[in-house]
């Protein structure tokens, strides 16, 4: 396999990578303190200047940025530049409040491209496929951001978008798609449609697979390379960020290469907000380096994951952060216990007979949390006898317990029951009324 | 020639048995016996039907999960005490039930059980032995 790499800044040694760092950190602190009141502001409070950044480790010392504050300046309120010097705009989908807002200058989309090049590049992908991507296109940043990136690696760009997923799998058989981009789950759902449909995945020739937009486990992804024989990678990015283009997995799958030249990672402790020393599990906090348009100082992206500064044997000198396990906003505390639904996804993923979909639901019932975890009965393990269908629950709700100390209400539900979704899935309801 | 019993996996949710009779009616298969047992969250529909094949593969395609198991049929007499007797045949043969239901047969008044037990051979045998009848599948699917 040769491995290809898009661009020398990912091979730099580490003391060439951190000079650089530096230097982009210097230019992008003195660009939002003379640009942007509200970084202004949060820096005189903090009494720090632009000139006390004399190290990377002198980071520690700057703000920190969240979601909060892109919504409180909501819209434009955060830019370095007059609205004028904006060629694009996206925005979050605002499921979970008012939605926020990023632009791009023409610099900013060319660096985005050349970022997404590096991801699918990495993942395998030449000038030489097909890609169909099954994100959507519009304000969310998916569709468009490897869109682009892919047109600069050269590939074959089918910009399918997101539903009517017979037609999807048609258009990969007429046009001998060889990569995919789409949700993960989306993948999944996909694979039924085309057995359904008497076109197996594995049939459709598609050989690279980039995944990303919601977490997954690394079950989930055997279980896609199963069905598709295709090799897939994850990839990683946030529209506050820029998009996908952060960071994205190499042919080796050990973690997600960062393009740190543009992108300065940090690990924190969640709670005290204290910078964590590699190899510690902790919030993933970013300082964008080169943006134009929406510089970002020390953006809580609220994923939690560990960084590993060790060589990866693609060549790549880049640091590589771990697949992210959860959201330190989307963990549940059931009965105090922290449970993220990974945790549940890894052992529905490892036990046979149910399905990759699944819901969690947590009530509160006399003062007390219950947790149910809803899961689909592979169509072809249903032997039509109970002691098999009341062992697989067992097998399942035994095994949540040993993980979590805590035993959820286990229900099989029939195959295809629960909601698929061409978008981020929806994998837990929670109607406890704690607010 | 054992008998096909039909197995549908039902949730408990308003519509499913409906919808599975459904496919069936409108394929022309007509349901001979049913059996539906359920815990809170889940039921097991059986069913004997006069074209096993077919009602599998379009309750199939119908997104239905199901699946095929082999029963025995047993003809007793409709009377008091027919069904002990049958039972203490099978016991004394070895054969262990899992579970049984039953009907009556319009043409002969007898009544009609179907069971799925471990060993179809040692039951039939055990039954055989005893002039006890055995129908098979084909009069069963036509009754």
């Amino acid at each position: 396999m040769i491995d290809l790499i898009w661009d020398r800044n990912e091979t730099l040694s580490r003391e060439d990578m951190e000079r650089l760092q530096l230097e982009r950190l210097r230019s992008v602190v003195r660009r939002v303190y003379s640009k942007v009141s509200f970084y202004r502001d949060l820096f005189e409070q903090k009494g720090i200047k632009p000139t006390a950044i004399k190290s990377l480790d002198d980071l520690r010392h700057l703000p920190f940025t969240v979601k909060d504050d892109l919504r409180n300046n909501y819209p434009y309120g955060l830019f370095t530049v007059p609205r004028e010097k904006l060629v694009r705009i996206h925005a979050s989908s605002g499921t979970t409040g008012r939605p926020t807002v990023v632009g791009y200058t023409r610099k900013d989309l060319s660096t985005w491209a050349d970022l997404v090049a590096r991801v699918v590049v990495q993942a395998g992908v030449t000038a030489r496929d097909v890609v169909q991507i099954c994100f959507s296109y519009g304000l969310f940043t998916g569709g468009f951001g490897l869109h682009y990136g892919l047109e600069r690696v050269g590939a074959t760009v089918i910009p399918a978008s997101v539903g009517n997923t017979t037609r999807q799998i048609k258009l990969m058989k007429d046009f001998r798609t060889t990569a995919l981009v789409s949700t993960p789950s989306y993948a999944l759902y996909l694979a039924e449609v085309a057995r359904d449909m008497g076109t197996p995945a594995a049939s459709l020739g598609i050989r690279v697979g980039l995944f990303g937009a919601e977490p997954w486990s690394e079950g989930m992804r055997s279980e896609i390379e199963a069905y598709w024989g295709l090799k897939a990678t994850d990839n990683y990015g946030m529209s506050e960020l820029i998009g996908p283009g952060v960071a994205g997995e190499c042919g080796f799958q050990e973690g997600l290469h960062i393009s740190e030249d543009h992108f300065l990672p940090e690990i924190v402790d969640p709670e005290t907000l204290e910078p964590l020393p590699p190899g510690s599990r902790g919030e993933l906090v970013i300082t964008t380096l080169t943006k134009e348009g929406l510089p970002l100082i020390r953006y809580r992206t609220r994923d939690l994951t560990e960084l590993d500064y060790s060589p990866c044997p693609c060549g790549r000198t880049t640091v590589r952060m771990k697949r992210v396990t959860g959201r330190t906003d989307d963990m549940l505390i059931i009965r105090g216990v922290n449970v993220f639904p990974s945790q549940i996804e890894e052992v529905l993923m490892e036990v046979q007979g149910v399905g990759p979909h699944y819901l969690i639901t947590v009530d509160r019932k006399d003062h007390l949390d219950e947790f149910k975890v809803e899961v689909e009965l592979a169509a072809d393990y249903f032997t039509g006898q109970y002691r098999h269908l009341e062992s697989l629950e067992r097998t399942v709700r035994d095994k949540i317990q040993s993980i979590l100390g805590l035993a959820p209400k286990v229900r099989l539900v029939e195959y295809k029951s629960l909601e698929r979704t061409a978008g981020k899935a929806k994998r837990v309801i929670d109607n406890r009324k704690l607010r | 020639m054992w008998v096909k019993q039909i197995s549908v996996f039902l949730e408990n949710k308003s519509g499913r048995l409906a919808a599975v009779t459904r496919i069936l009616g409108n394929e022309g298969i007509n349901i001979r016996a049913l059996s539906i047992a359920d815990t809170s969250d889940f039921g097991i529909l059986r069913l004997i039907v006069d074209d096993p094949a077919k009602a599998y593969s379009k309750l199939k395609e119908g997104g239905i999960t199901v699946s095929e198991t082999e029963v025995i049929a047993v003809e007793i007499p409709d009377t008091p005490g027919g069904l002990a007797s049958v039972l203490d045949i099978l016991d004394a043969g070895g054969a262990n039930i899992e579970y049984l239901y039953a009907f009556v047969s319009k043409s002969s008044g007898n009544a009609l059980v179907l069971m799925k037990v471990e060993d179809l051979d040692k039951a039939a045998a055990a039954l055989k032995a005893n002039n006890i009848p055995v129908p098979g599948a084909e009069q069963v699917y036509n009754i």
